[in-house]
């Protein structure tokens, strides 16, 4: 199959997945999430089948790194600590509201990051969350809906 | 605060938090010593132009002028999807043309990777990196009889427009019978200036 060099992959793309990672896991473990999805997205490239949404494919590594991370920090966390544990040291672009963002369940998070951060459309956060499309739009209306609760006053 | 304002907030929230072109440089690099990257690009600086290299472990497999888009293209084609920019493979490449640049060089210690170029076209490359050196000037047909079919000037020529290794494969050595510049993929002032840095006498 005849595939785009990996370098264009990249030119479109890097910096959404950059700002994806490190508003997810926060500014210390996001650009390693960043670098471990770039790893294995060129690892797995030569043998990819379908080339017809590869931002979408780029994007499903790398949420999936994110969850590695998300686990690994809970697991470490203590008891009484922040529940999510890295992600309250997300980007403070806003800071109330990506702590916020941090402490949504795993699949509103995501589907949040991947629509509003990635800017993707529901068709490739769908993918990306290996759920449906209703499911992934779903997901960002109650996500919404949780932030909305958490910092109205 | 509504909904519609937290979608506001959280697209507002969103341009590049910065640092995202050093972390990717981080990541290449990092898959580069993993043995992840095929083949390795990157532009340069010289007195004719901007040079696009690039690179696999077998050595330098690429020199180009100009845009770099559709030889990254062709580079994912012939060699392999996985191109992207590391810039350190090509660190001796570009050594050794600024000296080439500088007059300091006259001949390159480089490993070169052939494979983009086939057949008697690849022969005769060959023949010119081989056994024209520094300084020196040969007509296509020179060449042709050179690589052993003197009736192949044109073939020759094609060789030459499809070289993939300029400057470092002298194809800027190569002239029409009785001297003149005849053609080059940079352009004929590179090539007047390629031939003036190496004190090539020209007709």
């Amino acid at each position: 199959m005849n595939l785009p060099p990996f370098q264009q992959l990249l030119d479109d793309n890097a910096v959404a997945l950059h700002r994806f990672c490190v508003a997810q896991a926060g500014p210390d473990h996001g650009p390693d999430c960043f670098q471990e999805a770039i790893i294995a997205a060129l690892r797995a490239y030569p043998d990819l089948r379908d080339a017809s949404n590869l931002r979408g494919w780029l994007f499903t590594i790398a949420h999936r790194k994110v969850l590695d991370h998300h686990r690994a920090a809970s697991r470490r966390a203590v008891p009484v600590g922040d529940p999510v544990g890295g992600a309250a040291d997300a980007v403070p672009l806003d800071a109330e509201l990506w702590a916020a963002v941090g402490r949504l369940p795993d699949k509103q998070r995501g589907a949040i990051a991947l629509r509003f951060l990635a800017d993707l459309p529901y068709a490739d956060v769908a993918r990306s969350l290996g759920c449906s499309e209703d499911a992934a739009r779903q997901n960002v209306r109650a996500g919404l809906a949780g932030l909305r609760q958490e910092v109205a006053r | 605060m509504t909904t519609d304002a937290i979608e506001r907030a959280l697209r507002a929230g969103s341009p590049d938090v910065g640092g995202a072109e050093a972390a990717l440089r981080r990541a290449l690099e990092a898959a580069e010593a993993e043995g992840l990257v095929d083949v390795a690009w990157t532009t340069v600086d010289s007195p004719v132009g901007p040079l696009f290299l690039a690179a696999t472990d077998a050595g330098l497999v690429r020199v180009g002028f100009g845009q770099e888009d559709w030889m990254l293209e062709d580079l994912a084609e012939h060699i392999s999807p996985r191109v992207v920019e590391v810039g350190k493979r090509l660190d001796p490449v570009h050594r050794e043309l600024d000296e080439y640049f500088e007059g300091r060089r006259q001949s390159f210690d480089l490993p070169l990777d052939w494979r983009l170029s086939r057949g008697f076209r690849r022969t005769v490359l060959e023949h010119l990196y081989a056994d024209v050196p520094y300084g020196v000037t040969v007509s296509y047909l020179d060449l042709a009889t050179a690589s052993g079919n003197a009736k192949a000037s044109r073939a020759v020529g094609s060789a030459m427009a499809t070289n993939p290794i300029p400057i470092v494969v002298p194809c800027h050595r190569v002239l029409r019978t009785g001297g003149a510049l005849g053609g080059y993929g940079g352009g004929l002032d590179a090539k007047r200036h390629l031939l003036a840095l190496e004190g090539a006498r020209l007709v």
